[in-house]
């Protein structure tokens, strides 16, 4: 398949970081999370803020409004608890989001070279063209950024 | 929505750790790698000032039997701000003395957490994982990651001219661990 074609009608999240709306894939999203206290610990990954206790885990925080937007998210924020294959297991970390999330159905069309590496396809919905999200380019500490280009079929392990 | 089985951890077995701190972040260490904990005026006149600038968080070195231990100044390992340090960790097999604000208490931890793949750089020496303590995050740190062989080595060639009073290895520590 080339980056040309359609993929075929697609889980995602749509989420909103300040005015802006992005998309991740369905499969990639366990929870949404209200704010909750962020624990801070010496570190030398400056994309982290601090990590959040969720359910007797441990979980990074890592804003990724700056890098999409050019701000950092300043109101009440939500976390949206995405999940990163690792060679290991999966590997949580928790986005701050502006608000509620939605989930919907949308056909993708995959991203092109000349695309930024953060997108991992296209999607349209209710007249706008959103950016469907690829977390490891966006996120520290991702074993391979480059395989994650486009969505992975669905994990049995996170099931929404 | 249903969550993923639980991220693996450390086998359950309790762990007896102190809660130190260091520049007002609080950090827990296992008791089991600590030999001795000494007030800071104990070893007044038995260390040796280190100039490695290469090495700022190394600035003195004691004697120990035939070997230099290393006194590592534990904010400024971490990259936090110096405070003034009150006790100095002993730790055990190691060339390392550390230099921490205080004590918070001992305790017990059941569960250590391996430190989420987000964090990419030298905290995963720094730490061996993080643990839960009252509803708090508490890093735990590894004791062999103060300081490299490589780093040793440097101190040893900084030091090797200079005499180092001996420290009384089997005097009486202050608090033995």
């Amino acid at each position: 398949m080339t980056w040309t074609d359609q993929l075929d009608t697609c889980s995602c999240v749509l989420l909103r970081l300040g005015e802006r709306r992005f998309a991740l894939a369905a499969h990639q999203v366990a929870e949404l999370a209200a704010p909750s206290r962020v624990f801070r610990f010496a570190h030398r990954t400056p994309e982290i803020d601090g990590v959040i206790l969720r359910r007797g885990r441990i979980v990074p925080v890592c804003d990724i409004a700056e890098q999409l937007t050019g701000r950092k998210l300043t109101q009440r924020r939500f976390y949206l608890i995405a999940t990163r294959r690792q060679q290991d297991g999966l590997d949580w970390i928790a986005l701050p989001v502006s608000g509620e999330c939605e989930l919907i159905q949308a056909d993708l069309t995959p991203a092109s070279p000349s695309d930024s590496p953060h997108v991992s396809a296209w999607l349209s919905h209710q007249g706008e063209v959103i950016e469907v999200l690829n977390l490891y380019a966006l996120t520290p500490g991702s074993p391979d950024p480059g395989n994650a280009r486009l969505p992975q079929p669905a994990l049995p392990e996170v099931r929404a | 929505m249903r969550l993923a089985t639980p991220q693996k951890s450390q086998p359950v077995r309790a762990e007896q750790i102190i809660l130190f701190r260091a520049s007002s972040q609080v950090f827990a260490i296992s008791s089991a790698s600590v030999q001795e904990v000494r007030s800071v005026d104990s070893l007044a006149g038995a260390a040796v000032e280190v100039n490695e600038s290469s090495l700022l968080k190394v600035r003195h070195a004691i004697q120990r039997g035939d070997r230099n231990l290393y006194v590592v100044n534990a904010p400024m390992h971490f990259g936090l701000r110096p405070t003034p340090a009150a006790l100095i960790f002993l730790l055990r097999k190691s060339r390392v003395a550390l230099l921490v604000d205080g004590i918070e208490k001992m305790t017990t931890m059941t569960r250590l957490q391996a430190l989420p793949g987000a964090f990419c750089h030298e905290e995963r020496v720094w730490y061996r994982g993080v643990t839960v303590l009252d509803q708090n995050v508490v890093p735990v740190v590894n004791p062999s990651g103060f300081l490299t062989s490589e780093e040793i080595a440097l101190l040893d060639a900084v030091t090797s001219h200079k005499n180092l009073p001996q420290t009384g290895a089997s005097t009486q520590p202050e608090l033995p661990v």
